[in-house]
């Protein structure tokens, strides 16, 4: 065997429990790295399920048309070769997971069940309950704890990644983390580092994300020199229970399941919801597209909502339209028995937090940013006959060596939109390819964490030791709450679903500002025990600066594709937009290159077929003249630049 | 309309300090939860005697519990803060809903509303709450299991670790080793499957140690407090029955 080496993951959640137990596996030290005890990691919170074709229903499906499914919801932004990888090795993946004593639902025969789920038309889907996420993290995670046991294995629970170390050659050596008790930074040298540390969706505010979902860690390795790939695509979901402190998502079955999306005709109706006759309702989606009506697709969906409540159109006025079930027992008659035992889960989380049955009361619902597409560029390389060489270290390997990424934190797997139940997919098998990426990386590797200079390593530490210094020594004024706030009013005004390049210009100079604001921020608390303030205004200012690759993607990719809806070029333009947006960081702002085709080399891409789009519900909602009166004409060719 | 919300929290820097209540005064929001309450704290943290303090400490992660973080004493009762709804939970006081915050009692404290909860986790490795699969390779399929038994085992599995058992169980205390209902749960939940149930005999004999179930004085608090609703008390019953016949057997040299 080859000499043991020391490998550092940064984040808990799925993608970097599987990366480690792989890494042990393989006989490496590794050391995990989370805000939170693993457990309670953002995986937790996916409920529909985990996508693999296993066709055990003799529906000819395969890992191709899985394949397949993903590129087209991707709207062909993602390359097609670790798509297919990803595909191949769900079957795997599930079983795996099968065997580590996961609760999946099962058929009477005792084997997996498989269900539908959006996107697809094979029984492709396998869960469990409505929580299936947190059976697969805690599934990983007991695993994980195994060799936690046996010492292979430690973790940091309750630190917070602060900084990469970059030897002088620029190569990744550890990384800087702070411990969120002490409060004492320290460094850990290590042979490589993993970052597996999620989506962004919290700088959006509106977000059904956990709320340490922030993205500092990526913007972090960003700022140090990572690429960012496409950062502009974020995906929204059009159901979810708006919140004040987050959004609570609303499954896509709900809809499935007969689910109509209304508001009153007159906004200020004061009657109860139920009682408002249909002739008083205005069913928005039915109306603009009488044959799909409420099963259109995420995006479109998401935008009649929101340009309903823009014109004012909202129920009472405010951000909030009807997604009603209720005429499925009251007049279809079907039994509360048979709605439950389809949407239990679902309507359970609606119950516990408007404390209304959604069986009797339409339901108030909102989108809400759901899934970070975007994220950490990483490469990979092709073998034999075009498929992915599984024993390249260039496989999840970011621009810096010996820096790796896997799971939502990265950008290569789900293109301009992410397909349903593929989420948990890409982290397994994302981090399964990041660990063999690493072994490769180690079997090459001329340096090991032993002869790092020792100066390297504390140099990075007295680096964050004094940036953290600067904040708790600040004489500003500003709360770093009230500032999140206003970041999120921002991302999510500006660069949410209705996507304006002026707006988008404005939002620039606005992050400007938030920026000078962010480092005159108040010692609201002094402490040097437990400090939650501080880290936070670091954590803020991280967001800041990844906020500004999203909105500078948004600015540069002048044409519309899947989450990415722009006003002023509302078309798909594959001539000029088949290109991954990578992103530079630079202290004036990011820097934007174009230089990477997507490469298509199983599909060739080909058009989305939507009755109604974005276009036609503008016209439809806000009037036949608002691109006029709103839209400046795109001159010239921006895509070159 | 127009209602405020009163809220009282414990603080304490550290386990080393003084506590003291601090109270603060919110505008009151419709469906507000005591994290969104707390959120807005934090962003003018002025006490009602107009004093300016450190916003409290507390955790959260999802807001939708499921990752067991945000519990506490809420109202004098143990819960997620994320579904604590106000409006449900308070008495009106003048024009005021009147909420008190106070951090768990049955952990040592980390700083006002959060505790140190890892020796819930450390539990989970006593018990060996995992499957030993051989390894993570490629082998095909599980053995088929019973959908009614994946059921229970889907229930148990549904434990967020989040403590409110452990607040709530009277034999939890500073003069007891006691595991807690949580840790049997998932003693239970491993015996359950085909594989994980290889490490029965380990599990019985560290149950049966003085960090376990004899501890269990059947007040039966933990699954009232169970936010999940897991079947607490039949798991311990049931863990009574199967270590008794472990015992029997081994005692006639039956068990392995």
């Amino acid at each position: 065997m080859a000499a043991q080496r020391k490998a550092a993951v940064v984040g808990g959640g799925l993608a970097g429990l599987m990366t480690a137990m792989k890494l042990a596996e393989a006989g490496h030290k590794v050391q995990i790295f989370s805000l939170v005890p693993v457990k309670r990691s953002h995986s937790v919170c996916a409920q529909g399920g985990i996508n693999g074709a296993v066709n055990l229903r003799g529906e000819g499906d395969s890992p191709y048309l899985h394949f397949e499914d993903t590129i087209t919801g991707g709207d062909f932004l993602n390359h097609q070769p670790p798509v297919m990888r990803m595909a191949e090795r769900a079957p795997a993946i599930i079983y795996l997971l099968d065997r580590m004593g996961v609760p999946f639902n099962r058929t009477a025969e005792g084997v997996l069940a498989f269900r539908r789920f959006g996107g697809t038309l094979k029984h492709r889907t396998a869960y469990a309950g409505a929580t299936t996420g947190q059976q697969l993290l805690y599934a990983l995670d007991e695993q994980v704890r195994r060799y936690e046991a046996s010492g292979q294995i430690e973790k940091f629970e309750g630190w917070e990644f602060t900084s990469l170390i970059k030897d002088e050659q620029g190569r990744c050596r550890g990384l800087t983390a702070q411990d969120l008790r002490t409060m004492k930074i320290e460094s850990f040298p290590a042979d490589a580092v993993v970052m597996a540390t999620g989506g962004n969706g919290v700088v959006f505010g509106r977000s059904t994300n956990s709320i340490i979902n922030t993205g500092s860690p990526v913007s972090i390795c960003y700022q140090q020199g990572a690429h960012y790939g496409n950062p502009e695509m974020i995906q929204i979901h059009p159901t979810a229970i708006p919140g004040e402190d987050k959004c609570r998502l609303m499954s896509e079955s709900v809809r499935g399941e007969g689910g109509r999306v209304w508001v009153p005709k007159d906004p200020t109706d004061e009657r109860k919801p139920f009682d408002i006759p249909e002739g008083d309702r205005w069913y928005v989606c039915e109306e603009l597209d009488p044959v799909y009506g409420n099963l259109l697709s995420r995006d479109i969906v998401s935008f009649i909502i929101y340009c309903t409540c823009r014109m004012g159109r909202g129920y009472k006025g405010g951000q909030q339209v009807f997604l009603d079930i209720s005429h499925l027992h009251h007049k279809k008659g079907m039994t509360r028995e048979l709605i439950t035992d389809k949407l239990g889960g679902v309507l359970d989380i609606y119950k516990k937090f408007m404390r209304e049955d959604p069986i009797d009361h339409p339901m108030r619902i909102y989108p809400a940013v759901h899934y970070t597409m975007g994220g950490l560029w990483v490469d990979f390389e092709k073998g034999h006959e075009g498929a992915l060489d599984i024993e390249s270290h260039r496989n999840q390997a970011t621009n810096i060596p010996g820096l790796y990424a896997a799971g939502e934190c990265e950008y290569q797997y789900h293109g301009a939109n992410r397909l349903g139940a593929n989420a948990l997919l890409s982290c397994l098998t994302g981090g399964e390819l990041a660990s063999q990426g690493v072994l490769a990386y180690f079997q090459n590797m001329e340096v090991s964490t032993e002869d790092l200079a020792s100066s390297v390593a504390d140099d990075a530490q007295l680096e964050q030791q004094s940036r953290y210094d600067t904040i708790m020594r600040s004489d500003g004024t500003e709360n770093p709450y009230g500032l999140l706030a206003e970041l999120q009013e921002t991302m999510w005004n500006n660069v949410g679903i209705w996507r304006l390049q002026k707006d988008l210009i404005g939002a620039q100079g606005t992050l400007d500002e938030l920026t000078e604001r962010s480092k005159q921020c108040a010692v609201i608390d002094a402490g040097a025990w437990s400090n939650q303030a501080a880290p936070f205004t670091r954590t803020l200012q991280h967001m800041i600066e990844m906020s500004k690759a999203v909105v500078a993607g948004a600015i540069n990719r002048n044409e519309s594709r899947g989450a990415h809806f722009k006003l002023d070029t509302p078309q798909r333009d594959d001539d000029q937009w088949l290109r991954t947006t990578r992103a530079t960081w630079t202290e004036k702002g990011p820097e934007l290159d174009l230089d990477e085709k997507v490469d298509c080399s199983y599909i060739a891409p080909r058009a989305r077929k939507y009755k109604v789009n974005q276009h036609s519900i503008v016209t439809k909602i806000m009037g036949d003249d608002f691109f006029e009166k709103n839209v400046a004409p795109q001159v010239g060719d921006a895509a070159g630049k | 309309m127009g209602r405020t919300v009163r809220i009282k929290i414990l603080r304490q820097d550290g386990a080393a300090n003084e506590s003291h209540w601090d109270v603060f005064e919110i505008a009151h929001r419709e469906k507000m939860n005591v994290v969104s309450a707390l959120m807005e704290i934090r962003k003018r943290p002025s006490t009602t005697e107009g004093k300016d303090v450190v916003p409290p400490a507390w955790e959260a992660a999802c807001l939708e519990e499921v990752c067991g973080s945000c519990t506490m004493n809420i109202n004098g009762r143990v819960r997620q803060a994320c579904t604590a709804m106000i409006e449900e939970l308070c008495e009106v006081e003048g024009d005021a809903y009147v909420l008190t915050l106070e951090p768990m009692k049955k952990f040592p404290l980390v700083r006002d509303l959060i505790v140190d909860r890892s020796r819930m986790f450390e539990g989970l490795i006593k018990v060996k709450a995992w499957v030993p699969i051989d390894g993570s390779y490629d082998r095909g399929a599980a053995p088929p299991q019973d959908d009614s038994i994946r059921k229970l085992r889907y229930k148990l599995s549904e434990c967020m670790t989040c403590g409110c058992c452990m607040e709530a169980c009277p034999q939890v205390n500073a003069d007891s080793e006691f595991i807690g209902a949580s840790a049997l749960g998932q003693t239970l939940l491993f015996n359950l499957h085909p594989v994980g149930s290889s490490l029965k005999g380990d599990r019985y004999d560290y149950i049966t140690s003085e960090e376990g179930i004899t501890n269990c004085g059947n007040a039966q608090n933990c699954a009232k407090a169970c936010p999940k609703e897991l079947p607490l008390t039949q798991v311990i019953a049931q863990l009574n029955r199967d270590t008794t016949v472990h015992k029997l057997r081994e005692w006639i040299g039956l068990a392995g």
